[in-house]
């Protein structure tokens, strides 16, 4: 049996606790009119900054200017009109952008530690469903991980609640007004509306809950019956829920992420999404397995078994960069207005993350754990483990931030504060779990071969 | 062939494993094993350093990729640019992201091609090379493995057939 040691759970309190301070003074200090938001900026970025603004209200020729406006609620009727029109609704734009700052941030956070926790149950369901003869040692750490589903779920669900609610402006398309003067979004009306988005995403939660509790409940009877049927039926629920999940998985992308460029589309983009969970899914499997062995624990997991999750790492941090390519290569060929903007956005405002994830998720992994040895050296798979993670945190930033809080983005109190928060509660619910039940798997049928897996 | 050597032919690969840990236990030097399939640890039992295809592998990528890199610069943007769909070949640089699959796939083909053809030189075959195979049985069923002799030859000889072996062939004196 696992015991939580007192220092990993303190640090785990202490990274709560400041991540939420950090977290309240993002949301304090955010702007409550126009004025506060203009003198912010101003203050930020000295008077140099002023001048530049007025230059890029002055542009709006250009796709990503127009598409920030149509993203704002002002429509396109606005655009001909007096340049005095123009600058105030450019003004209120900047109100929002500062005001979903702190709920963007905590946003990213909250989505990133959940979609790890996602990531482990797809491939826990593989592991099953597959019926994969390595990896049953390495159950009770998934098991352990995937329980943050519950209250990771829940927190993005609030969240997702309260845009519907009106209290951020990061969905643009659930302001009536917005939808209004949009021909586009009313044509989308009939599956992005907030009544169908919230119904779906309490299924998309709700089936991978369910799953994640009753899956964990046949794990554990199993240990304790005596004939295996507890693993057929495992087997089973874990086949359906691959079905399930690459269906809602998908959806989810879309509904969660990509709406927030509502106007925007790419067809791979559930692909995207569950390529960046499933790499950090299995990292976090890695470094926690590695961790707990360090500790004294999980000792008939071997070299063998880190060295295929670090082929993983590896593997999936290929497949990851493949669909970034292809997304951006097809995108960035055909040149088409309405979806060139994406990365529009992204390489005007975002350069240093767009580009600098693409350096940490793949030439770094791939450089780094391209050598067989190095990927039964722990402290290799750690270390790489904690750049990939990096990564992908900045791949989610940068797949919300640029449509909620436009070039007004900076890693600061808020983003740590959620990355900390989250860290901390996801440290604490996941290595709570582990206490539960012991580490190994008593009775899976596959647990001898696990035990003498050998590369 | 450096010294004479005693040729055991086994019919078993567990039992082939077995032997040729016991042999090299006994401090013999086992010249060569030859066997109809790849036997799984045989490497490590038989002390084989590990092999460097991998890091030949590499630089045949990297390769491959500089190959592409040139070959583009040349075909694309220095020997005859075009304006493909609005984006006009001036640098490199700029159509850079046209250019990743064919980087992409140059490096893998010089990478793949050269590493087989390197294993099959470093392997000492070639075209029109003879079979260099002591006993035609080592491609249906049998294992044979070359041990040098030292300087008591019935030791190893019973050494063998303790190991397992079905026969052992010692060399003809000349």
């Amino acid at each position: 049996m696992y015991t939580f040691s007192n220092r990993l759970k303190l640090g785990s309190y202490i990274a709560m606790a400041v991540g939420l301070i950090c977290l309240a003074t993002g949301f304090f200090t955010a702007p409550s009119n126009v004025e506060e938001a203009k003198a912010m900026v101003a203050s930020a970025h000295g008077d140099g900054h002023g001048g530049g603004h007025g230059a890029e209200a002055g542009h709006h020729g250009t796709e990503g200017e127009k598409e920030y406006m149509d993203k704002s609620g002002h429509g396109t009727e606005g655009h001909g009109d007096a340049h005095a029109h123009d600058a105030s609704h450019h003004d209120e734009h900047l109100l929002h952008q500062l005001q979903n700052r702190p709920w963007a941030a905590l946003y990213v956070a909250a989505f990133f530690f959940f979609m790890i926790a996602l990531g482990v149950l797809a491939f826990y369901a593989i592991q099953r469903a597959a019926q994969a003869g390595w990896s049953p040692l390495l159950f009770r750490v998934m098991e352990g991980i995937t329980a943050y589903l519950v209250p990771g779920g829940i927190i993005v669900f609030v969240i997702l609640v309260l845009s519907v609610l009106h209290m951020n402006h990061m969905f643009v398309w659930m302001d009536a007004d917005t939808v209004a003067h949009d021909k586009l979004l009313q044509g989308k009306a009939g599956y992005l509306n907030p009544t169908f988005f919230l119904i779906r995403a309490a299924i998309f939660l709700g089936g991978w809950i369910f799953y994640r509790e009753y899956s964990r409940k046949l794990s554990l009877a199993q240990d304790e019956s005596d004939d295996n049927s507890n693993f057929v039926k495992n087997f089973r629920w874990s086949a359906a829920f691959l079905v399930f999940y690459l269906v809602t998985e998908s959806m989810m992308s879309w509904d969660w992420i990509m709406s927030l460029d509502p106007h925007w589309f790419s067809t791979l983009f559930g692909w995207y999404v569950f390529a960046s969970m499933f790499v950090s899914g299995i990292t976090t499997i890695a470094i926690i397995t590695i961790y707990l062995k360090s500790k004294g624990y999980l000792e008939q997991v071997n070299d063998s078994h880190i060295h295929d999750l670090a082929k993983f790492m590896f593997g999936i941090s290929i497949f990851w960069t493949y669909l970034w390519f292809a997304q951006f290569m097809l995108i960035w060929y055909a040149n088409i207005p309405e979806e060139v903007t994406y990365f529009v956005a992204r390489f005007q405002d975002y350069q240093l993350p767009f580009l600098g994830m693409v350096a940490l998720n793949f030439v770094f992994p791939l450089l780094v754990l391209m050598n067989s040895d190095y990927k039964r050296v722990n402290w290799f798979v750690i270390m790489t483990g904690i750049v990939v993670l990096f990564g992908h945190y900045l791949d989610v930033f940068v797949m919300v931030m640029p449509a909620t809080v436009g070039d007004q983005w900076y890693i600061g109190l808020p983003e740590i504060g959620g990355i900390l928060f989250f860290g901390g509660l996801f440290t604490f619910w996941v290595f709570n779990t582990l206490t539960k039940v012991p580490l190994q798997p008593k009775r899976n049928p596959f647990v001898e071969e696990s035990r003498q897996f050998h590369y | 062939m450096a010294a004479t050597t005693f040729k055991a032919i086994y019919n078993d690969d567990d039992v082939l494993m077995n032997a040729v840990k016991k042999i090299r236990s006994e401090k013999y030097h086992i010249e060569e094993v030859y066997t109809p399939f790849p036997v799984h640890g045989l490497d490590k039992a038989m002390g084989l350093a590990d092999t460097r295809i991998a890091i030949t592998s590499f630089m045949y990528g990297c390769l491959g990729l500089a190959v592409a890199i040139v070959m583009m610069n040349y075909i694309m943007i220095a020997d005859w640019p075009q304006d493909i769909g609005g984006k006009p070949s001036f640098t490199y640089l700029e159509n850079m992201p046209a250019f990743v699959p064919i980087m992409f796939e140059m490096t893998v083909f010089f990478a793949a091609h050269l590493m087989v053809i390197t294993f099959y030189l470093r392997s000492r075959m070639w075209p029109f090379k003879k079979a260099e195979n002591p006993d035609v049985r080592t491609t249906d069923d049998h294992f044979l493995v070359e041990v040098e002799v030292g300087d008591d030859e019935e030791a190893l000889k019973s050494l063998l057939l303790e190991t397992g072996a079905v026969e052992v062939h010692v060399p003809k004196k000349k």
